[in-house]
């Protein structure tokens, strides 16, 4: 139901023409990160700084001479995205006051992919949230390493095969359950986190919205369709997105000031997860018993944040 | 002209950079580079200066930081010390390849292992390759000096690139001396606000740090190497000007009694001074020796150096460093190698001293110049090993 509230605010044709990531980037057919780009930047206009980690984003857009970006665009290395956001947003918090750049409301935003915010980003991700900057960090959370070629990261789902953690004879595949990042923002009082995916525009372009409303950190959990990576067929990418919702296996929800809300249609009982884990190759090699145990775990964190919503007052 | 006031060298290094105008500084404490920290966030705190201070939570985030505050066109500083500076590593050749003009304080400090905080070279020498402008001070008015024209230096448009400021730790960083500040009005005069040649800003978008294909790279390379090339003389021309606002010289090769010397010993930071003091007790035993400082490290001044050492024919290297397994200590590796192509050149000797803070007394450089005189062979001497 909220999500028809969002369609009445942000009705598709309310929603910017302009690009402000050109046509012409090199991501594949389907990609998933970067259609979210797509959208964050739409919701976001003119006025802001992007510092982005090196990862599948950074290389389809930004091969010299070449650049997709239309707006301010910087990139420094793989782990330290929110760190540079960090020396940004207080270079034009300086610049402004001494008068040295215009008068006006500038955002900077970080954006990674999951080993750049989950892994290796994660210790400037926490630095920047906690010294409270004015800035959105973005994790276009594909489930792997995809930019070096589909290695496991701490994002990436039980049982998932991927080139580090294969599907082998004695391992079948990923051994970890899926960190939760979003829940580690929470944790820091970062005063909006969301969880969002470009299968739901509108809904993401309202939480990006929201997120750069706040004055200071906020933080916005993508999950981004990789058919590359995840081994399925390309024209299915917004099919996935849907699904991996409509499971509950990654639910769209929104925690603004400590207080949990989901932002998706509730269903009376949750679609199977098999119909979401069937079409990715990844998933190829799970057997009846392995799907019935994903079920169960994906039923037990989606009580544990029903609980959430149910309880959670804000701070 | 300031007065002279007794201070803190590392406490002097933070009030010569709030004399800078900086927009935001980025740093992350570690030994014997505290004091410049916590001083910086007390001018910061007290509002002396109008800065943006970020309390990073590494120093790999410090220089990420600078990096992206530099890219938006302030001007950023930072400090920091062996394992800090280590940390920072992958991010130097990004900065000074982004041609980001950022300035740092190093408190030189050893490597671990084992866990050592006090005073070598050996954490410097791991960046030499860095593309960074790399200054080594002598004391603590040239820590001063240094800091301030480090920032014109590097902004200068023709150079563009980070300058590191090599401030030997405890040595340098606790001592404290008579030191001069100049007045802020001074400063102002001497360095305007930084004008970046692009930033970050939607007035004018841009992108920053693109990757480079095969067919690019080489040429960003060259490019830097140009650059910090280039580098030496707007060194040169910044010193020339600070001489005639400040009234102290510099230059990026000194001497010392070096004219009619016939063996030269040649040192970095403040390990000159003392050598200084042991080539005159040489003098008054007769031997006739001399001192060359490298003020400036990178980019090497080579033609400086060839003209400070020509017509001796010995000339001695005090390295603070080791490249373990390698050719010597890294300053003597480097002027070997400068000097291998030449029909006259001095006999190179190596003496590789001062390790994790080991003491170097007068004497001992007596001891070492010595040791590098009865050596039959090039190889280097590791001096002063307990066996
Ligand atoms: C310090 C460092 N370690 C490793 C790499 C290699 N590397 C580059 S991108 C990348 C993975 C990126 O994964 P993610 O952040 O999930 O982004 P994606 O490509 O999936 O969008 C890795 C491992 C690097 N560039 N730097
Ligand atoms: S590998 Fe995946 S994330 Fe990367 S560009 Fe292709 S579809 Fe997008
Ligand atoms: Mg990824």
């Amino acid at each position: 139901m909220n999500q028809v509230q969002n369609f009445e605010i942000f009705a598709p044709k309310l929603v910017d023409r302009k690009e402000y990531f050109s046509a012409g980037h090199r991501a594949c057919q389907g990609c998933g990160e970067v259609l979210a780009l797509r959208h964050i930047l739409k919701a976001l206009g003119d006025d802001v700084v992007v510092a982005n980690a090196t990862g599948c984003m950074e290389i389809i857009s930004s091969g010299y001479p070449q650049s997709a970006w239309e707006v301010p665009y910087v990139h420094v290395a793989f782990e330290n995205a929110a760190a540079v956001g960090s020396g940004v947003e207080a270079a034009l918090k300086a610049l402004r006051r001494k008068g040295r750049i215009a008068d006006r409301n500038v955002k900077t935003i970080a954006v990674a992919g999951d080993g750049g915010t989950c892994d290796i980003g994660l210790q400037a991700l926490s630095g920047a949230m906690e010294r409270g900057h004015d800035m959105i960090f973005f994790c276009l959370d594909n489930e792997a390493y995809m930019n070096t070629g589909i290695q496991r990261s701490s994002a990436t789902p039980f049982m998932a095969a991927t080139t580090t953690s294969p599907a082998g004879h004695a391992i079948p595949g990923q051994r970890t359950q899926k960190k939760n990042v979003p829940e580690i923002m929470v944790a820091h009082k970062v005063p909006y986190v969301a969880t969002a995916c470009p299968s739901y525009p509108l809904d993401l372009i309202n939480k990006v919205k929201k997120a750069a409303a706040v004055k200071g950190p906020a933080y916005v959990h993508v999950f981004s369709m990789c058919p590359t990576g995840w081994r399925c067929a390309s024209e299915i990418t917004i099919k996935m997105g849907r699904l991996v919702v409509e499971t509950g296996v990654f639910p769209l929800y929104e925690v603004e000031n400590g207080k949990y809300r989901l932002t998706m249609e509730v269903p009376e009982k949750l679609r199977p997860v098999g119909d979401y884990l069937k079409p990715q190759g990844r998933f190829r090699h799970l057997t009846p018993s392995d799907v019935e145990k994903i079920q169960e775990y994906v039923n037990r964190e989606w009580e544990i944040l029903l609980n959430k919503v149910e309880c959670m007052q804000p701070w | 002209m300031g007065k002279r006031v007794g201070m803190e060298v590392a406490i002097a290094a933070a009030e010569a950079v709030a004399l800078c105008n900086i927009d935001v500084a980025a740093v992350y404490p570690i030994t014997p580079q505290s004091h410049i920290a916590e001083h910086m966030a007390d001018i910061i705190h007290d509002g002396r200066i109008d800065a943006e201070f970020i309390t990073v939570e590494s120093e790999h985030s410090a220089i990420s930081a600078c990096a992206g505050a530099s890219a938006a066109g302030a001007r950023a500083y930072t400090a920091t010390s062996s394992q800090g500076l280590m940390l920072m590593h992958e991010i130097l050749p990004i900065v000074s390849a982004m041609r980001l003009p950022i300035c740092m304080a190093n408190a030189n400090r050893a490597v671990s292992g084992p866990l050592n905080i006090w005073n070598d070279h050996t954490d410097i020498m791991p960046q030499r390759d860095s593309g960074w402008i790399s200054l080594f001070v002598e004391n603590g008015q040239e820590a001063i000096d240094l800091s301030i024209m480090s920032f014109k230096i590097a902004e200068d448009p023709e150079v563009m690139l980070p300058c590191v400021v090599n401030i030997d730790g405890f040595q340098l960083t606790h001592m404290i001396e008579p030191l001069e500040l100049p007045s802020q009005a001074e400063v102002a005069k001497f360095l305007p606000p930084r004008k970046a040649f692009a930033q970050l800003h939607p007035d004018n978008p841009i992108s920053m740090g693109c990757f480079a294909m095969p067919d690019t790279y080489t040429e960003t390379v060259k490019a830097k190497e140009v650059a910090l090339r280039a580098a030496k003389k707007v060194v040169t021309k910044v010193f020339g000007e600070w001489a005639k606002r400040f009234g102290r010289k510099y230059s990026v090769v000194e001497t010392y009694r070096a004219k009619d010397a016939d063996t030269l010993m040649l040192t970095m930071g403040s390990m000159g001074e003392t050598a200084a003091t042991a080539v005159d007790e040489l003098r008054k035993a007769g031997r006739k020796v001399g001192l060359v400082k490298l003020r400036l490290w990178r980019p090497f001044p080579v033609e400086e150096f060839k003209a400070a050492v020509q017509g001796c024919k010995t000339l001695i290297v005090m390295d603070r460093a080791i490249s373990t397994g390698g050719a010597g200590g890294p300053v003597a590796t480097d002027v070997k190698s400068l000097l291998y192509g030449d029909k006259k050149k001095p006999r190179v000797l190596n003496v590789i001293a001062g390790l994790g803070g080991r003491d170097l007394t007068v004497g001992d450089f007596v001891a070492m110049f010595d040791l590098a005189k009865k050596k039959k062979d090039e190889t280097f001497e590791l001096y002063g090993v307990r066996e």
